[in-house]
């Protein structure tokens, strides 16, 4: 360790101004202070004297941490859609793990080096430390796209979503949208056939050769993908091999959809994770699981062959889609929520009752929870300025007494 | 009247003094007052190098009040008047001749203008912190009320009620009285829940109850009778109360200062009797940890105090209570320290086994972490006990919105109070100087 410490002391002033890589001094501190914690970096003369151990790595870390339960579960499943669509009946766990991983890992990477790419580039133009918002944005995005979507698509949208919904407004902290939310919307608006129907949430691929590829003309919507095309109230819901899916499958999660968003246990337990660490706001949490329940509850009660969503019951819309995985990682992401604590029981429980109208009444799109994130996104600032101006009326309500 | 704040945090740290500890005089030879911990105290020498002073005798006058003073807490010589860059003063330095001449007030005055010119001639006005702003009192203030505080809750603070001779309530009445002069309104006076501070005529007691920073003047006002626009409060610590109270008793200044040396890098953290703004070195000789760690001294508590060292230019820095000591962190080199699960790292957040622990943490002034814009929410929230949204106010003052900092409650505020989210705050946001800044900023525009 300490032969590494005086590794990076002896090339640190190449990166300092004035040194032959003085162009790489972002990119070098983010990995010096990764791997060291910074000793030059304390409290000035007049300010606090010691600082709390927390700092963003350690934030973001954790986000990363709590997706993993859901991260070794997508892999698994995808390899198990794999082999079901190819009829299999023994699945061999290993076989199905190293299938998954190594269809998620091209995805994975183009995600970080697209991403974090632009990241340090822009770090270094600004003279500013690298920040650490996309370690969770890189994670996310394959997670929540189709299992094979291409990388070239994925490298554009994420691109697309640092730039232009971070990097222009500043940078991480300032952004107005959910970056990862962006990426995903980006592909769904701009190559919606590559992105939705009943052909691309089952990887077809060999994946270099660990499964045999699965026939062309392959297909199997997602359960909401069926219930969305269904006329009148919907049969049965099936799965990749034909049987019928229960709601106990879409709890475990094994049915076709978005790589890692599935498994509504394995949100469960990221959801322990970031509540127990002190990440993720649990309000937040609670109101969209309660605005979920309460517009899938009032849904059901005026089922309507029109909408045949409509008959899920309302505890079931929560374990379907991608509904409990925006609940608890996409909602909950601090810059892009409500900041103040009544604004966060507003925003959260519009975000779970616009997703369940979308997913009922608007047919056209299965799933909402994409959409309601990213709209009460925008308006989690109107939310806040109402919370706000109550504190303002407050305090000027005790002078005119 | 009772109080119970439940937002803050007390930060366990290693190097408290025992309770009843005995207090130990140290000699003083040389002194000084440095006028930038006096904000609002725009300073003009009152005397020249060489010259002879009282103890009481006018240092510093106020450009723009010149019966404000800072005023000398030995009889000596004055050695220097110290400049820094822009001819700024940095320090007056008075070596004391041990000799136990004194200025003499006229204590006897009972008019509020009398008694106004008394205060702030003898140096104690600039003692006192007024809100807005949380800039030096002016005699010339409408004060609405006056806020003294009789607990510090700050980290490995010692008990100001427990210092020899401050709970004397006839001190402290007389110091009440001459304060009712300047205020149609009451004089506060909060405790701690058992406080030895017995009931003083004239004022209302305040039994409070919470953690740091219950025990600021600042947070009480905000929690008993908050600020509003147009009114002007007056915050002090009881410490200068009895300073008042023992000048209109004397008619001298008593510039006699017991200070609690404190921090994880004391040997034997103990109480020493000095005066105000006597030599650190004085202070920590003899008492610092030989660990061969860096240590950084600190004048003050952990939160709000100033780094001095123990240099030939370290002086105890107002309010004149606490030094701290504590590694300096330079010499360390933490390995992936981010993803740390050592017990003994210091953390509010649960996600490090050491809060969870009852034990003594020993933190140095490492940051550690970079900055970065705002990020978590909820965090500064949690640790400000006041009516306030703090992050709104915080960005409103980064953006100079007078409007909006108005709005927020700027006005009931000071950097002081924003010391404990500055601790917590993931982003490591200078958050007692932005608020500082924006207070300058203010009263320049409203000035």
């Amino acid at each position: 360790m300490s032969a590494l410490r005086k590794y990076l002391d002896r090339i640190k002033p190449h990166f300092e101004p004035g040194g032959k890589y003085q162009k790489f001094n972002s990119a070098f501190d983010a990995f010096e202070s990764f791997l060291y914690t910074p000793r030059t970096r304390s409290a000035v003369a007049t300010a606090a004297q010691i600082h709390d151990s927390m700092d963003s790595k350690r934030a973001m870390i954790i986000v990363v941490l709590a997706l993993m339960p859901c991260f070794f579960f997508g892999m698994y499943n995808t390899g198990y859609q794999h082999w079901l669509a190819n009829g299999a009946t023994d699945f061999p766990f290993w076989q199905l793990m190293a299938y998954g991983f190594l269809t998620v890992l091209p995805r994975v990477a183009v995600a970080y080096i697209v991403g974090l790419g632009i990241e340090f580039i822009v770090a270094q133009w600004r003279h500013e430390e690298v920040q650490e918002g996309f370690l969770v944005t890189g994670i996310l995005v394959p997670m929540i796209c189709p299992p094979e979507v291409s990388l070239w698509m994925l490298a554009l949208a994420v691109a697309f979503s640092v730039i232009f919904v971070k990097e222009v407004f500043g940078g991480t902290g300032y952004n107005v949208l959910n970056v990862a939310l962006v990426s995903r919307a980006f592909l769904f608006f701009a190559y919606p056939a590559q992105m939705s129907g009943d052909k691309v949430w089952v990887a077809t691929s060999s994946a270099f050769g660990t499964a045999a590829p699965v026939a062309d003309g392959f297909s199997c919507a997602t359960p909401l993908g069926q219930i969305a095309t269904a006329a009148g109230a919907p049969d049965v819901i099936t799965g990749v091999n034909g049987t019928a899916v229960t709601a106990w499958d879409a709890f475990l999660g094994l049915i076709p959809g978005s790589f890692g968003e599935t498994s509504t246990l394995c949100i469960i337990i990221g959801a322990i994770i970031l509540l127990a660490a002190g990440i993720a706001n649990w309000r937040i949490i609670v109101s969209v699981f309660a605005g979920g329940l309460l517009m899938g509850w009032i849904a059901n009660v005026f089922a309507s062959p029109l909408y045949p969503a409509s008959y899920i019951p309302a505890v079931d819309q929560l374990l379907y889609g991608g509904f409990a995985f925006a609940a608890v990682f996409m909602a909950t992401d601090p810059v892009t929520a409500c900041r103040t604590t009544a604004g966060k029981w507003v925003y959260g429980f519009l975000i779970g009752v616009i997703a369940i109208i979308i997913r009922t009444y608007n047919t056209g799109y299965p799933e909402g929870a994409m959409l309601a994130v990213l709209l009460m996104n925008c308006f989690a600032p109107l939310i806040d300025w109402c919370v706000v101006q109550a504190n303002i009326r407050h305090r000027l309500n005790r002078i005119a007494q | 009247m009772k109080l119970h704040l439940s937002k803050g945090l007390n930060l366990r740290l290693a190097g408290a003094i025992g309770n009843n500890a005995a207090t130990i005089g140290t000699p003083v030879t040389t002194v000084a007052i440095c006028p930038d911990d006096f904000p609002g105290f725009t300073p003009k020498p009152a005397v020249r190098e060489n010259d002879k002073v009282e103890t009481g005798t006018p240092l510093l006058y106020d450009k723009y009040n010149p019966t404000l003073c800072l005023v000398s807490p030995v009889a000596g010589t004055v050695k220097a008047v110290v400049r820094g860059e822009r001819r700024k003063i940095l320090r007056v330095v008075v070596e004391a001749d041990g000799t136990p001449a004194a200025v003499k007030f006229d204590a006897g005055a009972g008019s509020a203008d009398a008694v106004g010119e008394l205060l702030a001639r003898s140096g104690m006005m600039a003692l006192i912190r007024r809100r807005p702003y949380d800039i030096v009192a002016f005699p010339t203030d409408t004060v609405r009320d006056i806020f003294v505080t009789a607990l510090d809750t700050a980290p490995l603070a010692y008990p100001m009620d427990r210092l020899p001779g401050v709970a004397d309530a006839d001190i402290l009445a007389k110091a009440v009285k001459a304060l009712k002069t300047f205020t149609k309104g009451d004089v506060y006076i909060s405790r701690a829940t058992g406080s030895s501070i017995p009931d003083i005529e004239g004022a209302v007691m305040v039994d409070v109850d919470g953690p740091h920073p219950a025990g600021n003047a600042g947070i009480q006002a905000a929690n008993i009778k908050p600020v509003n626009k147009g009114e002007t409060i007056w915050c002090l610590d009881v410490v200068t109360l009895w300073r008042i109270g023992r000048l209109l008793a004397t008619g001298n200044v008593d510039a006699t200062s017991i200070v609690a040396v404190t921090g994880p890098e004391v040997t034997d953290p103990v109480l020493v009797r000095t005066v105000v703004g006597a030599p650190v070195a004085s202070l920590v000789k003899g008492r610092l940890a030989d660990d061969g760690r860096h240590k950084r001294i600190i004048s003050g508590n952990v939160l709000t105090g100033t780094a001095v060292g123990d240099g030939a230019d370290a002086y105890l820095r107002y309010p004149y209570r606490q030094i701290t000591v504590i590694a300096e962190g330079d010499d360390v080199n933490e390995f992936m320290g981010w993803a740390s699960l050592n017990p003994s790292k210091m953390s509010t957040r649960p996600s490090f086994p050491g809060r969870f622990l009852r034990k003594l943490f020993r933190p140095d002034a490492r940051l550690n972490g970079g900055r970065r814009s705002m990020i978590m929410s909820g965090e500064y929230d949690r640790m400000i006990p006041m009516d306030i949204l703090p992050e709104y106010l915080i960005k409103a003052i980064m953006a100079r919105d007078i409007e909006k900092m108005e709005q927020l409650g700027i006005y009931e505020v000071a950097p002081e109070d924003f010391a404990l989210a500055e601790y917590a705050d993931t982003s490591k946001l200078p958050l007692q100087q932005i608020v500082r800044d924006g207070l300058d900023y203010l009263r320049k525009e409203n000035e």
